[in-house]
């Protein structure tokens, strides 16, 4: 169902346009986050991911900002129907956000301690596989702006090329260890650097349902002409 | 870790009995859950009533059940028809010359617009509160005898006696009047007026109580106890209230019905009209939306 038109209260649109920004905002500094955590791995520029983990900082403070806001305007608005759903999301998705800054910043101290990275293999496949679990997360939160609950679907079935590339890193990353026990622990720390890209592609996966159900007040496993797997 | 070991000064205490939330039984929202019981009987039941007053109409096709152990709240703007029809309930609209109701409205099964039916009798078994409290100018005892005297509900003085302390009781006002009760009625403050005014509904046995806006006239705390009252009221009496505050609907009701215009545009469940409303005119008004 499609809001018609603005509260007759204009100060209720501001807030929740003020909340929807700060979501739009966080997605924005995660989505670069991890993709500069990954320039910095692949360059091996550990100044660069010191500053990714120092700037993590302020998705912490931003989550703490929106659950203040989505507090605030359910005390003060009471907020009802697809209004409470949205204020809810938004609070939801907030703690998603910030959690996908954590990963950012767990890829990013481990740029120091992958010194020979460069000659391990399925390192080039690591910043395509950042780029398509961000590009989730960067649609995902543009599809919670716009309550655009089929996008959110989309995204949803993105994250299966994001767990087949995982599984291929990890099977060449195991392979790479079998064949070079010198430097299992540069790859372990790999494996861990892909779980984590694993990770954010399943977060952005949950911030989808969260907006669907924003959306439409469905849950996606109850949509209309929801194909069977 | 056993919990008994890691709280030895707390003695122990039974944990309150929640039943276990069964999701197998979850209303599947996709499939259009059957929002109202069919299987069982309604206490009241609209079959597509309209209300005239003279060539003006301003309710059409109202078909809505009512149950006994529900309390269904109705909301809409200004002028939207709910009052009218919850008015229909007890036949008031009688009172207004120039109203002409047509469609059926039935009380356990009997057709109450029909003119076989004892409107007195009625209004005995479908009790109104209005919207400001208005005791009658006497005792807070004979407000509340009043009914069961003129219905002849008492035998004796002990008999009417009781009647009036259980009626009190049920409206959670006794503590506060018991030992003034031959004081007036409008001495009182504004919300336990109003809670006179339902004991004097209850005195009589009714089986359905209509409420239109019974808190609008009280502060907040007043309010919520209306609002406790009610929620204790539940099970005993079906009770249909009408409220402008849709805060109050959600707290205090089961089922909700929206109307607008003179129509009935949704009714449902009242945690779905509130968290996932069906119709866009219902959501734009919950919300905010209209004007």
């Amino acid at each position: 169902m499609q809001q018609t038109s603005g509260h007759t209260l204009k100060a209720f649109d501001e807030d929740i346009e003020r909340l929807r920004a700060l979501i739009s905002q966080m997605g924005g500094l995660a989505e670069h986050a991890i993709g500069e955590a990954m320039r910095c791995l692949v360059q091996r520029d550990v100044e660069g991911a010191a500053k990714v983990v120092e700037e993590d900082k302020k998705l912490d403070a931003l989550e703490i900002e929106t659950e203040r806001r989505a507090v605030q305007l359910i005390a003060l608005r009471a907020p009802m129907a697809a209004d409470l759903r949205d204020v809810v999301a938004a609070l939801k998705i907030s703690g998603v956000v910030e959690r996908i800054g954590d990963y950012a910043k767990n890829i990013s101290k481990r740029v120091p301690l992958i010194e020979t990275a460069g000659k391990i293999e399925p390192l080039s496949l690591l910043p395509e596989m950042a780029r398509i679990a961000t590009g989730m997360v960067h649609d995902v939160l543009d599809a919670f702006v716009e309550r655009d609950a089929e996008t959110a679907v989309r995204v949803c079935e993105r994250d299966q090329a994001v767990d087949d590339f995982y599984d291929s890193i990890f099977r060449a990353l195991l392979t790479h260890m079998m064949e070079n026990p010198h430097n299992i622990s540069q790859s372990a720390h790999l494996l861990f650097v892909a779980k984590n890209l694993e990770r954010v592609g399943d977060h952005a996966t949950n911030i989808a349902e969260m907006v669907y159900y924003a959306a439409t007040g469905q849950h996606m496993a109850d949509r209309p002409g929801k194909s069977v797997k | 870790m056993d919990m008994k070991e890691k709280m030895p000064m707390t003695p122990a205490a039974p944990a309150p009995e929640m039943p276990a939330i069964d999701l197998s039984h979850q209303p599947n929202l996709a499939e259009g859950d059957a929002l109202i019981d069919t299987s069982r009987e309604p206490k009241m039941c609209a079959d597509k009533v309209g209300v005239f007053y003279g060539d003006k109409q301003a309710l059409k096709d109202v078909s809505i059940k009512i149950y006994d152990d529900l309390v269904t709240a109705f909301i809409g703007p200004s002028g939207c028809g709910k009052s009218t029809f919850l008015r229909c309930l007890n036949r008031m609209n009688d009172t207004i010359p120039s109203a002409r109701v047509v469609g059926r409205i039935d009380l356990d099964g009997d057709d109450i617009t029909s003119s076989a039916m004892d409107v007195v009798q009625l209004r005995a078994r479908v009790g109104m509160v209005f919207q400001k409290p208005n005791p009658f100018p006497k005792s807070i005892y004979d407000n509340v005898a009043y009914g069961p005297k003129i219905h002849g509900l008492s035998r004796s003085k002990a008999d009417l006696d009781e009647i009036v302390e259980k009626s009190l009781k049920r409206a959670g006002l006794w503590e506060e009047v018991k030992d003034r009760l031959q004081e007036s009625g409008t001495a009182l403050s504004g919300g336990q007026q109003q809670r006179l005014c339902i004991a004097r509904a209850i005195a009589v046995d009714p089986e359905v109580i209509l409420m239109d806006e019974p808190c609008s006239a009280l502060d907040p705390i007043a309010t919520a106890k209306i609002e406790e009252l009610i929620h204790e009221l539940r099970g005993r009496y079906a009770i249909a209230i009408v409220t402008h505050n849709m805060q109050q609907a959600a707290r205090v009701s089961q089922r909700t019905a929206f109307f607008h215009l003179g129509e009935l545009v949704e009714y449902g469940k009242t945690s779905e009209i509130f968290t996932n409303p069906r119709q866009q005119r219902t959501q734009d008004y919950i919300t905010g939306r209209y004007g």
